[in-house]
C-alpha cells in the first residue's frame, strides 16, 4: 500500500515484515526512529516472536547479534557513525563466523569534529569488514533492500549492511509502496540456518585456526563474497517479478547509452546528479551516471563495462581516505584500469554539507573545460580561503590550538546544520 | 514543482506543519517531499523544513533555495535569520503575526511578490483560542491553503486529524480552518479595495 511516510517508519515496517526473531539495539541519530519504531512494534504485538534487546551499547548490539544469530535466529540491528566503529571487533567476527545478521546503517559521518550529519565515513571505515554493503537511493528502495538483504545474508550465510543517508532518507516524508505480510513471506522464506548451536547436535562456530588453515577459511570468505555478485542481481529480478518495481542490484545505469561523461555516486545524491545530466543532455551533452548499489562486494568487472564507453568518469563520494584519496574513486580506477577514461575523484557532501545542482553542475563544467587535475583529490564547495586563513593563523605562535573551533570562530557560527 | 520553506522556533512544529503538508499532498494523488534541516533541535533555536510538491517523483535531495512559498511561524526570526532568501516576485509570504505586514516593515517585499501573495495571519491567537495552546503550525496549514490553493483545506484537515487523533486533531483543524477563512477574508477585502 502506498503511503506518505517518514524513512525510518517505513523501514521499521520494512523489517517488521521480515519477521525477525531477534533485534538489539543501541539508539544514535539519525538511527533513532528506526529503532524506536521497532521497539514500540514488539511492544504492541505488530511485531511478533521477536526479542528486543535494548542492549548497554553498540558493541553489546552486535555480540547479541552474532549470539542469536548462531543460535538460529533472525538477527538484526541499526547503528550510525560511532555506533558502528564501537561495533568493529564483533562486525569482522558476524562476517568470519558467517552469520546472517541483517543491519540498517543510517549514513553518518565520524568524529572528531563531532557531526550528527550524514556521510558516508562510517559505511566506508567498515567497507573491508566482510560484511556486504548496500546502498539505498530512495526510501522506497531503503524498504525493498531490506527485505532483499535477509534472503541474500541467509542464502550466502553473510551479513548484509543496508546503507541509507541519515537525516536526508531517515528524516524525509516520502511516498513509499509498502508491501503486505503475504508478499514478504513468499519472497522470504523462514530462516533456515547454514550452521547453529544445538545441544543435540554440537558443533563450534568460532573455532580458532592456525597458520594451516586460516588462509583457506579467508578465502572462503571471499568467494561467498563474489557469489553475491551473482545472486544480488538474480533476487533484484525476483524481486521485480514478485512486487512488480525495480530495486536494488548491482548498478544503477541512468542515460549511460553514448555517454561521454558519467559521474559515479552512490545513494540519496543520485536523484540530484540524474537532474543534472537530464539538464545537460537538453543541452546537447552526452551526459551520463552511474550509481552504485552494491558496493561490497565490489562489482569490478560490472563497473568497467558500464564506463567502457565513458571518456571522463568523475565520482562524487561522500568519504575519503585521509592522505590517500577517494574510496570510490579508487576502486572505480581500479575496475576501469587499462581503458582510455580518466578518473576524476571528488569528496562532497562532508559532515552534511548539502550537495547541489549547482555545485554538481560547476563541478561538471570544470571537469569538461578541462580545468581538473584528474591526478589530484578535489573537495567539492571548499571554502580555500577560509583554509589558507586557518594554514595561516596556525603557523604563528607556540600553540596554535584546535582548528575546529578557529573554524566556527572565524564563521562566526555554531554548528547549526543550515550552512548558510 | 512548487517548493515550500517553513521557518519557526524548535517547539513550533516547523518540521511536522512540512510533514502534516506532505501528506494533504499525497493524499491528493500528488507526489511531496518533506524533510527538516537537524541541528538546533533545541526548544526555541531556528528551526527550518521544506516541503516540494509536485506531479511527479521527487528525487531532487538539495535544500530549497528558491522557495514558492515562505511559512514565517515565529516573526522574531526576522532579525537573526535570512527568511526570505531566493523567494522571487510571484513567490508567497504568510507570517504569524497580529499585526500587519507594514509593522514588521515587510510592505516593500510584499509589494514586490504581489499584494494578493503575502499576508499576515494571527495563527497563534487562533490557536491559543481553538485548540488552548500557542501551537501556530496547523493555523498556518490552513492559512497556506488558502493563500496558495496548492492544497486544499479538507486534505490538510484530514492530514492534521490522522497526525493527532482525538481533541488535539480536532482543535487543530478547526484553527486550520478559521485561519483558512482569515485568509480568504483579507484577500476578498484586497481585492475590494
Amino acid at each position: 500500500m502506498r503511503s506518505q511516510i517518514e524513512g525510518s517508519q517505513a523501514v521499521a515496517r520494512a523489517v517488521t515484515l521480515c519477521r525477525p526473531g531477534v533485534i538489539a539495539a543501541y539508539p544514535i541519530s539519525p538511527q533513532t526512529h528506526i529503532v524506536e519504531s521497532l521497539s514500540d512494534r514488539v511492544r504492541t504485538g505488530e511485531l511478533a516472536h521477536c526479542e528486543y534487546l535494548m542492549v548497554e551499547s553498540e558493541f553489546g548490539a552486535m555480540s547479541a547479534c552474532i549470539g542469536a544469530s548462531g543460535a538460529g535466529a533472525r538477527s538484526y540491528t541499526a547503528t550510525s557513525s560511532q555506533g558502528l566503529l564501537f561495533m568493529a571487533e564483533a562486525l569482522f567476527n558476524a562476517s568470519g563466523l558467517g552469520l546472517p545478521i541483517v543491519m540498517t546503517l543510517a549514513n553518518r559521518a565520524i568524529g572528531a569534529p563531532i557531526n550528527i550529519w550524514n556521510d558516508h565515513s562510517d559505511a566506508m571505515s567498515m567497507r573491508d569488514s566482510g560484511w556486504i554493503q548496500l546502498f539505498a537511493e530512495s526510501n522506497q528502495e531503503a524498504v525493498d533492500l531490506h527485505i532483499q538483504a535477509f534472503r541474500l545474508a541467509e542464502t550466502l550465510s553473510v551479513p548484509v549492511m543496508v546503507c541509507m543517508d541519515g537525516f536526508v532518507l531517515t528524516h524525509a516524508f516520502e511516498q513509499v509502496d509498502l508491501p503486505t505480510q503475504e508478499q514478504v513471506d513468499a519472497f522470504l522464506p523462514p530462516f533456515i540456518p547454514q550452521q547453529s548451536l544445538d545441544p543435540t547436535d554440537p558443533v563450534t562456530i568460532g573455532a580458532m585456526v592456525g597458520p594451516e588453515a586460516f588462509t583457506e577459511v579467508k578465502y572462503l570468505m571471499h568467494a561467498k563474497q563474489m557469489e553475491a555478485l551473482d545472486l544480488v542481481p538474480q533476487l533484484a529480478d525476483e524481486f521485480d517479478e514478485a512486487f512488480g518495481r525495480r530495486s536494488g542490484g548491482l548498478l544503477k545505469p541512468y542515460r549511460l547509452e553514448d555517454a561521454e561523461t558519467v559521474v559515479v555516486a552512490l545513494g540519496s545524491v543520485l536523484g540530484t546528479i540524474e537532474e543534472v545530466v537530464d539538464a545537460m543532455r537538453d543541452e546537447g551533452l552526452a551526459l551520463g551516471a552511474l550509481g552504485i548499489t552494491c558496493f561490497r562486494p565490489w562489482p569490478g568487472a560490472e563497473v568497467r563495462e558500464a564506463l567502457s564507453g565513458a571518456k571522463r568518469v568523475v565520482v562524487v563520494e561522500k568519504a575519503f581516505a585521509v592522505g590517500a584519496g577517494g574510496i570510490v574513486g579508487q576502486n572505480t580506477r581500479d575496475a576501469t584500469r587499462g581503458l582510455p577514461v580518466e578518473v576524476y575523484d571528488v569528496v562532497g557532501g562532508l559532515g552534511g554539507r548539502p550537495i547541489s545542482r549547482a555545485s554538481v553542475r560547476a563541478l561538471l563544467d570544470e571537469v569538461l573545460g578541462g580545468q581538473l587535475d584528474p591526478h589530484r583529490l578535489h573537495f567539492l564547495d571548499l571554502d580555500l580561503d577560509r583554509v589558507q586563513r586557518e594554514m595561516e593563523r596556525s603557523r604563528h605562535g607556540e600553540r596554535p590550538g584546535p582548528h575546529a573551533e578557529h573554524m566556527l570562530r572565524d564563521l562566526g557560527a555554531v554548528a547549526s546544520g543550515t550552512n548558510e | 514543482m512548487f517548493a515550500v520553506r517553513i521557518h519557526g522556533r524548535g517547539g513550533q512544529g516547523a518540521v511536522t506543519a512540512a510533514e502534516m503538508l506532505s501528506v494533504a499532498v499525497f493524499d491528493e494523488g500528488r507526489h511531496a517531499q518533506a524533510f527538516p534541516t537537524f541541528g538546533s533541535e533545541r526548544t526555541g533555536a531556528p528551526v527550518v523544513a521544506f516541503c516540494r510538491i509536485d506531479d511527479r517523483p521527487i528525487r531532487l535531495r538539495e535544500p530549497i533555495t528558491d522557495p514558492d512559498a515562505v511559512i514565517v511561524q515565529d516573526p522574531t526570526l526576522l532579525h537573526q535569520v535570512n527568511l526570505f532568501a531566493g523567494l522571487e516576485s510571484g513567490g508567497f509570504l504568510l507570517v504569524n503575526t497580529s499585526r500587519r505586514l507594514g509593522d514588521l516593515g515587510l510592505d516593500d517585499l510584499g509589494r514586490r511578490l504581489s499584494p494578493t501573495h503575502a499576508i499576515a495571519v494571527p495563527a497563534t491567537e487562533i490557536a491559543r483560542e481553538h485548540l488552548g495552546r500557542p501551537l501556530p503550525n496547523a493555523a498556518l496549514l490552513g492559512a497556506f491553503a488558502a493563500l496558495t490553493e496548492v492544497v486544499s483545506l479538507g486534505a490538510v484537515c484530514e492530514a492534521i486529524r490522522s497526525r493527532f487523533p482525538g481533541a488535539v486533531g480536532e482543535g487543530n483543524a478547526r484553527a486550520a480552518e478559521v485561519a483558512h477563512e482569515h485568509v480568504v477574508s483579507s484577500l476578498r477585502r484586497s481585492a475590494d479595495a
